[in-house]
């Protein structure tokens, strides 16, 4: 670990300000701390944000506002998370582990870095955390890689499922920054790795996540996420579903289709969705729609097995979610 | 043996130390003045090294000194020269932990690379025999297979594996006066001491080595590896006391793992569903510096009856680190081939796999014709078939449970009944309380309470006046803790021990005009409760004679050897069944649950063995659905060296375990009626889980960890 100073903000002002000079941010610290045993994170300051007011869950009519520094236990058993926005609770209960949720927080979780094992050694190649030294996991072990959203420079899989889980229902990102506040929606917060993987958010210098919202609609209480992973607990996912329907009068009326483990960001199905809206719920839409689900995957010489299984995985969430009938 | 302690379940003696944080392991202990110690290891497979930088991590604070010269010590590969990815190149000593860490951070090693072969499918890896496992032959199993009918022919492959214990591998090394102690984590505190004063060049005299606790070690702590080497040699070179820990990163590299390996295994049998012939051939691959034998073919040799019999075994050198035994090492790996085919011909010869055993199963070792001190496979097989439920088992893909199939596999087991030489002191002291010890281990089997146990039924003492100590190099000497030996041959030397020194207060008593006891035959003598007594006589206790004699205690030092196999062959046996589920879609597998009877002789403490039983169960799991050391095969690196990334079973993953030991002993084994339990218990879990696996789904997956990709 290299050396570093340790300060904590009091206040968002004081944390700005703290960022604004290249300060890092850390608060449940499970992603940060870990990175900089590895010297893949090297900061020289590091900015204590967890007395900040952002762990506040609320949820209105119109959706849920949930504070940055809520942790992930404290939203995944939320009354109304789990009646009304289960697929959050579900990908929240299926990530890491209880101590680490216990820990981590919401803002923490949508910056986590990729599980790349060539990110995490530095004497790998890595052009996410070395740019330009070249990409080890293309034509290595790539089999936890991604097949989708990749480029000739990364094919690191986002690691987060609560993200997989956001995405699917257009949530925002609220960002703070002595210039002022704005949002970003979750989908173009985490940017795809392109021809600058090093860049993994459309964040600004010392800008400050705030808070998350989820706009509430017909389809947010009938919501679920599946994780298909080796393990049966404590892994990232290999494939991963967050399904939300609204089905009413014997139609599917709207559909939130995004998987995670296969892409190197959080990936919607825009396509699965056309193909299930307006449709008759039911085991032949469920099997139409899935199959447009691996639409454009180039696998890679160790994954080619998660083409199917992605197929197959979002077949069988739009089956427990929608139903057989 | 007799009494109140063995048989029955006691909870560990060491336990509330374990569990309130007093055991003391190696890296708890802090000597005044000492310093951290951290490697800076190889990143590339096979080079020279040209130069290594180390003024940057010099000129940092706290930081003592970078060890570049390893003059004086003998490692087991070159020095200056790279042999395998992950090798020590460089030692960083400083005052702090975090100093010695970001200083080899800092250290630069440059190196000319030559071209390294890292893996066995590499073209360049070459098969050579090994000098400790010839060929072997009986019969002509070539003829058998040429005439059928039914032949089985298939390879397996499993992947490298590592220990992964929860505690690191740990050293602390102190020089004073001439004198090394180290406080180490070590399956072996005798063989360590020895190993490190012949890589040192000093007098073994002159090493000391403590490990009372290990937190885990499954082989991985057997040997002498190269940081507690280091470790002692930078003690020495500073002349401070040096403490070092590898990383998890590190131990991957640092301290063995199970080879991987490469099985083809072909099987004859008739009509009569009687085996007529078997060859099995074994690759593994092994460090070109060091060859590691993981001997695969003890047990398609003898588990069943077959006139004919062939097999090989070859090493891979290749450009890696060092291979070493890890849990049931090579039979296990042997059994996954034996049990797998074994189960195929059943299914050819549409015979229960279970009756199929019965027909088979050798009444005599097959490899040296003499027969069995104890052989209960039959009655594992009957005993664990009828307990799980065997009967309810379908033909293949034939039950679902919605979108999960439903398949149910069991496996032979058996292991050799691994016995030493060993030695052990007894000595019961004036306050009636006694003292055990020899220079034994205890990885996690429970060896303060079961030798506790065994030495206070001999002493005629209740377990809690007996006190046994290990994990020292200057206690009677042991084997190493390893193997499933150390119940069976320490456990041998603890009995012979305080028999004899039981005896010897006897005898004091019985030619004492002063004792009660005085004139009775020493052989009518009983011992209750540290109470002497006879039949016709009075009685008193030890302290009484003890003290009428005025010894503060009596002591006796006994050896223990056990007779050679000439007569008698010594294997415990097994049947392990188990329940699984494959998503029929997704192929995700889950044990739902699993069962073993197993035949271990006398079980001296059934709660022990019961969570050796569980835990070769969860290893078993590990083995057959997760682990597997992932290689980048373009330059040797170890890409998942960490334990979020190398699987093993997790609480999700064990499902509703049980065992059964047969009742019994086995005197002929061992005067105490012991067999080694360990190794037995992971020996048949990948087979019957894999056998499982197709009795649910219709296909058979050779290549573990059987993973969902393979089934899809």
């Amino acid at each position: 670990m290299y050396p570093f100073t340790f300060t904590k903000a009091r206040t968002e002002r004081a944390a700005l300000a703290a960022g604004a000079r290249g300060g890092r941010y850390v608060a449940g610290g499970t992603t940060l701390v870990d990175l900089m045993r590895e010297t893949v994170e090297r900061p020289t300051e590091v900015v204590d944000i967890t007395a900040l007011p952002y762990r506040d869950i609320a949820a209105s009519p119109s959706g849920l506002r949930i504070g940055a520094l809520a942790r992930m236990a404290e939203l995944a058993a939320h009354p109304t998370v789990i009646t009304r926005f289960p697929v959050i609770s579900q990908a929240l209960n299926l990530s890491a582990s209880p101590q680490l949720r216990n820990m981590a927080t919401i803002g923490g979780n949508l910056m986590q870095r990729p599980r790349c094992l060539y990110f995490r050694d530095v004497t790998a190649r890595c052009n996410r955390r070395a740019p330009g030294t070249g990409c080890a996991a293309i034509g290595g072990e790539n089999r936890g890689h991604a097949v989708l959203g990749t480029s000739t420079r990364c094919v690191a899989t986002h690691p987060s499922d609560l993200a997989v889980a956001l995405v699917a229902l257009d949530a925002v990102v609220l960002l703070r920054s002595p210039s002022g506040d704005r949002s970003v929606p979750v989908s173009r917060f985490i940017r795809l790795p392109g021809s600058t993987p090093d860049v993994e958010h459309d964040l600004r210098p010392g800008e400050l996540i705030v808070g998350i919202e989820v706009p509430a609609g017909a389809h947010t209480a009938r919501s679920g996420y599946l994780k298909v992973r080796d393990r049966q607990s404590y892994e990232f996912a290999l494939v991963s579903a967050a399904v939300a329907l609204d089905i009413r009068s014997g139609v599917v009326r709207d559909a939130r289709v995004a998987v995670g483990g296969v892409a190197t960001v959080p990936w919607r199905l825009p396509e699965v969705e056309r193909a299930l809206v307006g449709k008759a719920p039911g085991t032949r839409l469920w099997a139409e729609g899935s199959a447009r689900a691996a639409d454009g995957a180039k696998p890679l010489s160790g994954n080619a097995f998660k083409v199917e299984l992605l197929t197959r995985t979002v077949e069988r969430q739009l089956t427990a979610i929608g139903g057989v009938a | 043996m007799s009494g109140a302690a063995t048989g029955a379940p006691m909870s560990r003696v060491d336990g509330r130390l374990k569990v309130t944080g007093g055991a003391d392991y190696a890296a708890d202990h802090n000597l005044s003045g000492l310093l951290h110690a951290v490697l800076v290891t190889s990143t590339v497979s096979r080079a020279t090294v040209t130069g290594i930088g180390t003024d940057r991590a010099r000129s940092l604070p706290g930081v003592v000194d970078v060890l570049t010269d390893f003059g004086g010590v003998t490692l087991p590969y070159p020095v200056g020269e790279i042999s395998f990815f992950g090798q020590p190149v460089a030692v960083v000593l400083a005052e702090t932990l975090q100093q010695a860490q970001h200083a080899a951070s800092l250290v630069t090693v440059r190196a000319t690379a030559r071209p390294a072969v890292t893996s066995m499918t590499d073209p360049k890896a070459a098969p050579v025999p090994d000098a400790q496992t010839p060929d072997y032959t009986r019969g002509d199993a070539d003829a058998a297979l040429q005439a059928g009918p039914v032949v089985v022919d298939n390879t397996f492959t499993i992947a490298r594996e590592n220990h992964n214990p929860m505690e690191l591998p740990s050293t602390v090394a102190h020089w004073s006066g001439g004198t090394l102690t180290l406080w180490d984590k070590t399956q072996w505190v005798q063989g360590n001491a020895r190993n490190i004063a012949a890589a040192l060049n000093v007098p073994v005299s002159a090493v000391r080595v403590i490990c009372p606790f290990v937190g885990g070690a499954f082989g991985s702590a057997g040997r002498t590896w190269p940081h507690q080497i280091l470790a002692a040699h930078a003690a020495r070179r500073v002349q401070r006391p040096v403490k070092l820990v590898l990383t998890r990163k590190q131990m991957y590299t640092g301290v063995g793992y199970r080879p991987a390996s490469w099985q083809r295994l072909t099987m004859a049998a008739g009509e009569d569903g009687r085996i007529t012939g078997i060859v099995h051939e074994t690759r593994t691959e092994t460090a070109r510096y060091e060859a590691y034998s993981d001997d695969t073919t003890e047990l398609p040799k003898m588990l069943y009856t077959s006139a004919n019999v062939r097999s090989a075994y070859r090493l891979v050198p290749l450009d890696v680190s060092a291979a070493t035994f890890m849990r049931g090492p090579g039979t296990v790996t042997g059994a996954f081939a034996l049990e797998t085919t074994v189960d195929e011909v059943a299914d050819q010869l549409d015979i229960d796999p279970v009756e199929f055993r019965l027909r088979n199963a050798a009444d005599h070792n097959q490899v040296t014709g003499v027969p069995f001190t104890d052989r209960r496979f039959a009655e594992c097989l009957r005993a664990g078939a009828q307990a799980f439920g065997w009967s309810r088992r379908r033909p293949p893909r034939m039950r679902r449970e919605g979108d999960l199939l439903i398949g149910m596999g069991m496996a032979g087991a058996a292991h050799h009944n691994n016995r030493t030489s060993a030695s052990a002191v007894a000595r019961i002291n004036a306050d009636g309380t006694a003292a055990v010890a020899s220079a034994t281990g205890d990885m996690g089997p429970g060896t303060y309470t079961s030798m506790s146990q065994i030495a206070a039924d001999t002493l005629g003492l209740p377990v809690s006046r007996v006190r046994f100590h290990l994990g020292d190099s200057r206690l009677p000497t042991a084997p190493m803790h390893s193997g499933s030996k150390t119940l069976a041959s320490v456990g041998s030397a603890v009995f012979t021990a305080c028999s004899m020194v039981r005896d010897g207060v006897v005898r004091m008593a019985v030619v004492d005009p002063a004792s009660p006891l005085h004139g009775a035959d020493p052989a009518k003598v009983a011992v209750h409760n540290g109470v002497l007594s006879a039949p016709g006589h009075g009685s008193e206790r030890y302290a009484d004679v003890l003290r009428r004699h005025g010894r503060d205690g009596v002591d006796s030092t006994q050896n223990w050897t056990p007779a050679d196999e000439s007569r008698f062959s010594s294997y415990a046996f097994g049947a392990v069944f188990a329940e699984v589920s494959v998503d029929v879609a997704l192929g995700l597998v889950r044990v739902r649950r699993m069962r073993a009877v197993y035949d271990v002789g006398r079980v001296v403490n059934p709660k022990l063995a019961r969570s050796q039983a569980f835990s070769g169960m969860v290893a078993g799991i590990g083995m057959a659905l997760l682990e597997n050391t992932t290689r980048d095969r373009r330059d040797g690196r170890i890409v998942n060296a960490n334990m979020a990334d190398y699987l093993v079973p997790v609480h999700a993953d064990v499902p509703d375990l049980d065992v059964d030991f047969l009742p019994g002993s086995d005197p002929a084994a061992t005067p105490i009626g012991v067999k080694g339990l360990g190794e037995l218990v992971i020996v048949g879990v990948p087979a019957a889980i894999g056998n499982a696996v197709h009795n649910a789904t219709g296909v058979r997956v050779r290549d573990l960890p059987i993973t969902l990709d393979k089934l899809l």
